[in-house]
């Protein structure tokens, strides 16, 4: 990190002389900081770039997650503490008591929704790890467009710019659900969310959507062109297919939510009905006729569905990736891993509406989603299989990636399971709209995902910053999170079941939901710990970038793949001398007699020969 | 420029490609650069955009009892006839947009003669088409909205749902006393900046007005055919920036067949495939 010293130096030294004649050579020390550090066309910096963003949006969304927990947990507690950082959405009464605005409420959990899924599972996970590793593992010298991957970067940036503003909004941010589904979002009248809240907030993922884009037209075009002599297809690591289906499956199902959102912006600024019809607000009846609400339910769930797999599928690809080389084992089942994966992306296009089935769609079309749905428990179970597969008898070596790989499988199974429930459209009249549903995708994938995102940064942390993650830190932190997202999420299992739905701004006024409010307590309690251990583990990733501890081998886990073999601090371009040429898969761990043959290898004189008796 | 260097080393193993092993890594499978994958894959979204759009429309047009005649909505030419020329005016644009495809055809194929003047005439006649289709949908937008009164507000093509006999004319064709069978169309006229929906009555005997038409027709109208003009405007844009590089004689250099001009003409030939479908469910269905 000496050159950041020596840079702010210069910059500094470069305004202080800003007008003598020195001025051209410090000009020259202020563009290279800048092409280095913030326009950089380099991938693996982009990668910093999305990874720290995304870091940061998820500590203001967990944040945000605790205070609408504090008021679930404590209904009757007095915030006017909160006063301070909420200003107005806290109003205090005569006697001093403060109480969490509930208008803000909803904008809260909106925003938690919206910024968790888009900028932090989105963004800050397959933007990290496709561009970190998709070039240095298929032995590329970078994206095949260093521009687009910059202004891909820059306009998540400018998307997150617009959505932050719309905090502070005099009117609040929107607040009708991350879902935005109209008459709610499409009416300024509606609440006070819907006004400026709403024309930010889509303006914003307009911006995120042209980001997501370009992102993944990129990595499909790095992956097809620019794999090296010898990648072929069957010999590229899980975590390179995972992300090229990832981007694929953004590269379809995004457009699509442009496309909802050309309507919106028609609905709500051009006084058009392609969403609305026959609505009353305050006993006055509006001038919509025509539109349907559920329309808009179809093309954001072709969006919405899809976009749950972008979010867990690069986990499948990492987590993969970190058991087979954590265990010294090949992956079990490699091209079945393939399979599977393309066979949930595929799967993924058909079951949109299991996310309708109570908004009225025709029961008999919901057979079709229901059958379609449960079907992706059959790939998913082949994943499971294998990884566990995997982990047999594997001589298995529990860094803190392969602990948060682990953790991911067990969190994949249960938070699994439970979508088998909620797959059926019978259930769903009981389960829908519950905290059964929060608990559901919270855990497979809120909680999953996190836990791939973390599995790849303790194992690709020496790969991005040539240094290690503090390991004590890192075990606190994974059993933090593990027994703390099981304390906070399982008993939501229970309050689902009896029908407590979710988005309430509190239930003490409810007989039948009364009866929770210790429960809740429970949770909300379960959730500040969880999210004090969060702050632990950001305290080591920055503290580690800067005194972690020294990565002195190339190839610290000794791993097969490519990004190894690159310089510990490489610069733009990846390989100083040529690119290394592929001669095998990226899975031959515990092979004969090596505990691992590196891909770059050519095939031994006794693999020849096996090869030749097949 | 600094990746277009980076990839060069990939391009070398352009020669050594045995039949089947185009997948192994070192080239470039699909023999086509990176570039032209990313507009390929940027199109194929561009195209589910689009799809969204044209499913909405199929949706709320279905659950509609009743939706406009397009020979009768688009009979105008404007500075020719305001009526009785049904879908003459929309075939000449489309007619114009067709052929700027062929002229962008003829364009990259100079373009891989590396005949720098022929790929300039050839897009700038590209470039005329597209304007002249921009220009055309700009006056039938303006005869919609300003002599037909039809606005995302209102929409004044309905459709009879009974028969009947006119109770008064409208000073356009309609005259008191003329019947009318259900299914026949009707335009409501402006006077004096009010609709003047006709009265009329029904076979046993009712008075009842004209009823406007769906309003999602014209809603649908402006917001696809716009989203589709916004793509026609920046095609011809990227055009005249792509004209201007080709004369600076900057694709000539790089000694790629000018490739550049290749990739916008996937995305005007694209733009071309989308209108088939847009003028497929607006004037056809």
């Amino acid at each position: 990190m000496a050159d950041i010293d020596i840079t702010t130096e210069a910059l500094e030294h470069g305004h202080d002389h800003h007008d003598d004649h020195h001025d051209h050579e410090s000009d020259k020390y202020r563009s290279s900081f800048i092409s280095h550090y913030i326009f950089s066309l380099d991938h693996k910096m982009i990668a910093k770039q999305y990874l720290i963003t995304g870091i940061f949006w998820a500590i203001i969304g967990g944040l945000m997650s605790l205070v609408f927990r504090l008021q679930l947990g404590f209904p009757e507690e007095n915030f006017s503490w909160l006063k301070p950082i909420l200003g107005k959405w806290i109003t205090v009464n005569g006697e001093g008591m403060g109480s969490l605005d509930p208008e803000f409420y909803y904008a809260l959990v909106t925003m938690h929704g919206t910024i968790m899924v888009f900028f932090v599972l989105t963004a800050g996970l397959s933007g990290t790890f496709s561009n970190l590793l998709i070039p240095l593992q298929i032995g590329a010298r970078d994206m095949a467009s260093g521009l687009l991957n910059m202004i891909s970067y820059w306009l998540f940036f400018l998307s997150g710019v617009v959505m932050f503003a719309s905090l502070f909004l005099n009117t609040g941010p929107f607040s009708g659900g991350w879902t935005a589904y109209p008459p709610l979002s499409a009416l300024p009248q509606a609440m006070s969310g819907s006004k400026a809240g709403m024309t930010l907030w889509t303006i914003s993922l307009v911006i995120f959507v042209a980001s997501v884009l370009l992102g993944g037209i990129n990595y499909i075009t790095t992956v097809i062109n620019l794999r090296t002599k010898g990648m072929s297809f069957w010999r590229m690591p899980l975590t390179v297919w995972a992300f090229l289906v990832t981007a694929v499956l953004g590269l379809l199902s995004f457009p699509v939510l442009v496309s909802a959102f050309v309507l919106m912006i028609f609905d709500r600024s051009l006084q058009t009905s392609f969403y609305l019809s026959e609505i009353f607000i305050n006993g006055q009846a509006l001038d919509h006729v025509g539109g349907s609400p559920i329309l808009y339910q179809h093309l954001f769930w072709f969006l919405g569905h899809p976009e749950v797999y972008i979010i867990i599928v690069p986990g499948f690809g990492m987590v993969s990736e970190i058991i087979s080389v954590n265990s010294r084992k090949p992956i079990f089942g490699y091209k079945a891993m393939v399979l599977s994966i393309l066979a949930i992306a595929f799967l993924a296009f058909i079951v949109w509406a299991h996310h309708m089935f109570m908004s009225g769609v025709n029961p008999f079309l919901t057979n079709f989603f229901v059958i379609f749905t449960l079907i992706i428990a059959v790939p998913s179970a082949v994943k499971v299989f294998n990884w566990i597969a995997t982990l047999y008898k594997g001589n298995i070596r529990f860094t803190n990636g392969m602990l948060f790989a682990v953790g991911f499988v067990s969190l994949f199974i249960s938070g699994g399971l439970t979508g088998i429930w909620l797959g059926n459209s019978a259930l769903d009249i009981q389960l829908h709209d519950t905290y059964f549903v929060v608990a559901h995708f919270h855990i497979v994938m809120g909680v999953a995902a996190f836990f791939g995102m973390f599995a790849g940064i303790y194992h690709w942390f020496p790969r991005m910053f040539g240094r290690f993650m503090n390991s004590t830190l890192g075990k606190v932190h994974f059993w933090g999170t593990m027994i703390g997202s099981y304390m906070i999420f399982w008993p939501m299992h229970y309050t689902g079941l009896a029908g407590v739905p979710r988005r309430y701004y509190r239930f003490d006024n409810f007989d039948s939901f009364a009866q929770f409010a210790s429960l809740n307590e429970f949770i909300t309690i379960a959730a500040i710990l969880t999210f004090a251990v969060q702050l632990l583990f950001v305290i080591n990733f920055f503290y580690s970038i800067f005194r972690g501890k020294k990565q002195t081998e190339l190839n610290p886990w000794n791993a097969t793949t490519l990004e190894w073999t690159a310089p510990i601090h490489a610069g733009h371009g990846n390989w100083p001398g040529p690119i290394p040429q592929v001669h095998r898969w990226a899975y031959d761990y515990s092979k004969g007699d090596r505990d691992f043959i590196p891909q770059t290898e050519p095939l031994n004189d006794w693999e020849l020969e096996e090869e030749h008796n097949h | 420029m600094a990746q277009e260097t980076l990839t060069h080393d990939h391009d070398t193993q352009h020669d050594v490609d045995h039949q089947g092993e185009n997948w192994n890594g070192g080239n470039e499978p699909f023999k086509a650069s990176y570039g032209k994958l990313m507009m390929w894959y940027f199109l194929l979204s561009d195209a589910f955009t689009f799809a969204g759009l044209l499913i909405a429309y199929g949706t709320l047009r279905f659950s509609s009892p009743s939706w406009p005649v397009p020979d009768f909505v688009f009979q105008a030419f404007p500075g020719v006839a305001a009526h009785g020329l049904p879908l003459i005016f929309v075939t000449v644009m489309t007619f114009i947009l067709i052929v700027s495809s062929v002229t962008m055809v003829r364009a990259v194929q100079e373009g891989h003669r590396y005949n720098k003047r022929g790929v300039v005439v050839w897009m700038f006649a590209t470039i005329i088409g597209g304007a002249m289709f921009l220009g055309c949908q700009a006056l039938e937008w303006y005869t919609l909205i300003v002599k037909e009164h039809m606005t995302l507000s209102y929409n004044p093509f309905g459709t009879h749902t009974e028969s009947g006999t006119y109770l008064e004319g409208d000073g356009h064709g309609i005259n008191a006393g003329d019947t009318f069978v259900a299914g026949d169309s009707y335009l409501i006229h402006m006077h004096d900046g009010e609709y003047h929906n006709l009265k009329y009555k029904t076979a046993d005997g009712e008075t009842k007005t004209q009823a406007f038409g769906p309003k999602a027709f014209g809603q649908l109208f402006f917001a696809i055919t716009g989203f589709h003009g916004f793509h026609v405007l920046s095609g011809v844009v990227f055009l005249l920036i792509v004209m201007v590089n080709v004369m600076s004689g900057l694709y000539h250099d790089r000694g790629n067949h000018y490739e550049m001009v290749e990739k916008i003409g996937l995305y005007w030939h694209f733009v071309d495939l989308v209108w088939v479908f847009v003028f497929l469910v607006f004037y056809l269905l």
